[in-house]
């Protein structure tokens, strides 16, 4: 028996050696994991993935840049023209030059990065919500299955854009009366990606749950007694992570592009708010001139889903017990 | 006497068979078809038959993991023929099983020590450390080393987690274990492992046994008695002895002639080997009569006609067969 860890983690405390009696299986001393946290064990492995730990470092680095970059960049630049610096080409005071009415490239790019970022991770988050919450349903309960798949084909079919504009028109004014412009366009763009995007992933998890549930061990669970929401939470959830995990990580990207083709229609955020798929859009028209407005906005939307595919990645290898310590 | 521990009275289990546009039921598979048997308290009932005969489907339900169509089973005292599930929870307890596939059977997310423990945590109300110590002594008395309570099902071998499987079944004290074909997925070697230790636990903790099987020496090894099932319903039933040396029913007979001889000197010159013609019918689609007659070697005219009554041919020897009619 040898165990299941790498050589060189370092062992110690956590690490007993026990005796096996002659009436035990595997009659010679073994090395024993004694009660270790299986976050270690998961974080060993994804240690091990490299581009999920690149990818992983990237995505830090854009969050700490997003976060903490007003205390070292003067916002104001960012909003207020400034006619008089027009056009500039990169430099120390404009590390990304700066746009037609003189703002800050840079810290435009911060701005419009807490926002993209915030709404493709609430986005994602709301509609792998959605779709697990669907998929796992419809295929658990075999009643709900036809109704839930129906109402999957549904939005399916539904022409997106007519209904994004739908939605922005009947919500926009009360939402933004309740909470504000910013907060208010912020959950009306979020929930209106949410609940148009969620399908994919529900029914990609309806056809695994299917596949999980005629497994012995949910047979096993059941005679048992564990009643239907603990082996939906204990051994079904857990065996549909890898597709959710996928749909997670490409969802975010979908959400940013979507957010931003929808500030390019008018239907997002107002024109002077700057996100990263507005900046793109600005840029778009100079590209020929000034390449570095369209170039860096997307750059950072590709690097975000670039670096989040990698995590997602070694996450859904580091999360199966299977593939951990191998 | 004492009342046996499982009492199971013409339980039929009929799987429903939709077709057409407006999925309308248009028959039923006949998995399991009126069957009856007891099992006295710390008993093995062994329970043989081909593949497809309806053997797990029976052991399902009588764990009412099933829905049943009809019938009746007592377990303990209780009739659980009727229940739904959420009253049944609490009954769980008593009856466990154990499966066929041991890696098909251990959730691959979950380690060692919470597949045993996960038992405990729906009926036990015990604190962590009470419940470590209890999956830490039952992986004693099932032969696994307790240091390897924080592992993966997929780091054992098919032994070790066919071991995994019994101790969550025997996690909540049971008083019966239904063992579906435990040993079939295991090469030999194992399988004698397995089973001795299924009878060491049988002796030493009182348990009583359904177990399902198609191999039939080991049912002879390990049953008291022997129910032998042929396309959803139960053919004979006797005392293994009593079974193995006289059986009663042609099935029987061709079965136990199929039984490969170890004695190469002997095996040469049997010459009573039954050979059964034709196929399994249909369990949507049972024949007129006995369900045995189209294959029967000894088929008679009424066997087309009227199905046999399941009755007691020789005290505690119970046959369905028109060979053994009174008149």
């Amino acid at each position: 028996m040898t165990d299941a860890r790498d050589a060189d983690t370092p062992v110690g405390a956590e690490i007993e050696t026990v005796a096996g009696s002659a009436a035990v299986m595997g009659g010679e001393p073994v090395l024993a994991t004694r009660a270790r946290s299986q976050w270690w064990d998961v974080w060993d492995q994804f240690r091990t993935h490299k581009g999920a730990m690149v990818g992983a470092g990237i995505f830090l680095a854009i969050l700490a840049l997003v976060v903490l970059g007003p205390l070292f960049v003067e916002m104001e630049n960012g909003i207020k023209s400034n006619m008089r610096a027009r056009n500039q080409p990169m430099s120390l005071e404009y590390p990304l030059g700066t746009d037609r009415l003189g703002r800050d490239l840079f810290a435009r790019m911060i701005a419009g990065g807490r926002v993209s970022l915030a709404v493709g991770l609430a986005a994602m988050a709301l509609s792998l919500l959605l779709g697990t919450l669907i998929g796992v349903l419809a295929g658990y309960f075999k009643r709900l299955d036809g109704p839930l798949m129906r109402l999957t084909d549904l939005f399916l079919a539904l022409p997106l854009l007519p209904l994004l504009l739908v939605m922005v028109l009947l919500f926009r004014e009360p939402l933004t009366a309740a909470f504000g412009i910013e907060v208010g366009i912020f959950i009306l763009i979020v929930s209106a990606i949410g609940i148009t995007s969620w399908m994919q992933t529900a029914r990609i998890v309806r056809g695994d749950v299917l596949a999980l549930k005629e497994r012995e061990f949910v047979l096993a669970a059941r005679s048992i007694g564990t009643p239907a929401r603990r082996i939906v939470t204990r051994h079904v959830l857990p065996n549909v992570l890898s597709p959710i995990m996928v749909s997670a990580t490409l969802g975010i990207a979908t959400a940013i592009i979507t957010e931003s083709a929808l500030s390019f229609l008018g239907l997002g955020f107002p024109p002077d708010f700057p996100t990263w798929g507005r900046l793109l859009n600005d840029g778009v028209p100079f590209l020929e001139l000034y390449p570095g407005r369209a170039f860096w906005p997307g750059l950072a939307i590709s690097l975000v889903v670039l670096s989040i595919n990698y995590v997602g990645d070694g996450l859904r290898d580091a999360l199966d017990p299977r593939i951990r310590g191998r | 006497m004492t009342p046996p521990l499982v009492e199971v009275r013409d339980l039929k289990m009929h799987f429903p068979i939709y077709a057409g546009i407006l999925r309308k039921q248009v028959g039923a598979v006949k998995a399991v078809d009126g069957v009856s048997f007891d099992i006295l308290e710390g008993e093995t009932l062994g329970l043989v038959g081909e593949s497809g005969c309806g053997k797990s489907t029976c052991g399902r339900a009588v764990l009412r993991l099933y829905d049943i169509t009809d019938g009746e089973i007592v377990v303990d005292g209780r009739a659980i023929g009727g229940e739904d599930q959420r009253s049944l929870r609490r009954m769980r307890p008593t009856m466990q099983m154990v499966f066929q596939d041991p890696q098909a059977c251990l959730n691959p997310r979950m380690t060692v020590g919470a597949i045993i423990g996960e038992p405990l945590v729906e009926h036990s109300g015990m604190s962590r450390a009470e419940r470590t110590a209890r999956v830490e002594e039952l992986m004693d008395k099932v032969g696994l080393n307790r240091a390897f309570i924080n592992r993966y099902p997929h780091e054992f071998s098919g032994g070790q987690r066919q071991r995994i499987g019994i101790a969550r079944a025997l996690a909540l004290n049971p008083k019966f274990i239904v063992c579906d074909e435990p040993i079939a997925a295991l090469d030999v070697s194992i399988q004698a492992q397995v089973v001795n230790l299924l009878e060491e636990l049988q002796d030493s903790l009182g348990l009583t046994y359904l177990f399902i099987s198609h191999d039939l020496s080991m049912v002879r090894h390990i049953a008291d008695r022997v129910a032998v099932m042929y396309l959803g319903k139960v053919v004979e039933l006797a005392p293994r002895d009593a079974l193995y040396d006289a059986p009663l029913h042609p099935y029987t007979e061709a079965l136990l002639s199929a039984v490969p001889e170890p004695d190469p000197a002997k095996a040469g010159q049997r010459k009573d080997r039954i050979v059964l013609q034709g196929d399994v019918p249909s369990p949507a689609n049972p024949p007129e009569g006995c369900n045995f007659c189209t294959r029967c070697p000894k088929v008679m005219d009424v066997c087309r006609e009227i199905d046999p009554e399941f009755r007691e041919v020789q005290p505690g020897h119970w046959a369905a067969c028109h060979l053994h009619d009174t008149e």
